[in-house]
């Protein structure tokens, strides 16, 4: 069976991505790279009371769990929004979700009958 | 909404007694969820047996047990969307799934709890959600069957 698509491939560095998003410091940062798009670190930090350093390293957390990437652009790296990465993360918890409601009905016609 | 766990609640119109035995029997289990399952569930035991849906029969539900508190508690951890035949979960971290059994008016609360999502590696979600594409919608119609029939 193929692999999937080049975003699957992108996801396959792999990590928890619910766990990245665990943090309200990186949730802000994912909430900000979806309204305003790419940006670089410089703009991500401007009007945060966090630390250029400390941003880099939650971005760096993003990024392993196949959230966000990186571009250079001349000397400045932007970083962008791996949308796929949320959908199939938000995409796999609903379906696992759906499975139990179909379950449950079976199991509901299983001791009522 | 917490992205580590599945929360549901159904009130099930028979008694506990009932209800307890259609989970925690291994072989009525079986019969509602899709899969042919001998042996008794007994705390750290390890259950298996084929999916009984016609045209899946090649893949194996797995499942540990973990407790068995009788008619209140039933539990067990297993790989979720482990349905990629070949591939070994064995390494993976897995989930924790929790049945609770309460007296209602009417007939018998069931609470089932799934945990531990945040520790499954993303490539294995998006790896599920595709197997998804391919078809679970009507794997989930033919175990609907199966159960009728």
């Amino acid at each position: 069976m193929s692999r999937g698509s080049a975003g699957a491939a992108g996801l396959a560095r792999a990590g928890p991505v619910f766990a990245a998003l665990g943090e309200k410091t990186r949730l802000a940062l994912v909430a900000r790279l979806c309204a305003r798009g790419p940006q670089s670190i410089a703009r991500l930090t401007t009007g945060s009371d966090v630390t250029r350093q400390a941003i880099t390293k939650h971005l760096h957390v993003l990024a392993g769990a196949g959230l966000v990437h990186d571009v250079r652009h001349g000397r400045e790296r932007i970083w962008e929004l791996d949308a796929e990465g949320l959908d199939h993360a938000r995409r796999w918890l609903d379906q696992i979700s759906k499975r139990w409601d179909e379950a449950l009905d079976r199991l509901k016609k299983f001791v009522e009958e | 909404m917490s992205t580590d766990r599945i929360e549901k609640s159904v009130l099930l119109r028979a008694p506990r007694s009932q209800v307890w035995r259609a989970i925690a029997n291994a072989e009525e289990f079986g019969a509602w969820f899709g899969a042919r399952l001998e042996g008794g569930f007994a705390p750290g035991s390890r259950v298996t047996g084929p999916i009984t849906t016609p045209g899946y029969e090649h893949l194996i539900l797995e499942i540990t047990i973990e407790r068995v508190d009788p008619e209140r508690l039933f539990s067990y951890r297993w790989h979720p969307y482990a349905i990629e035949p070949g591939v070994d979960y064995s390494g993976e971290p897995t989930t924790l799934v929790e049945f609770r059994l309460e007296d209602a008016a009417g007939g018998t609360r069931l609470t089932v709890t799934e945990s531990g999502f945040d520790r499954i590696p993303v490539s294995r979600r998006a790896e599920a959600f595709r197997m998804n594409d391919q078809g679970w919608a009507e794997q989930m119609k033919n175990i609907e069957r199966h159960v009728a029939g």
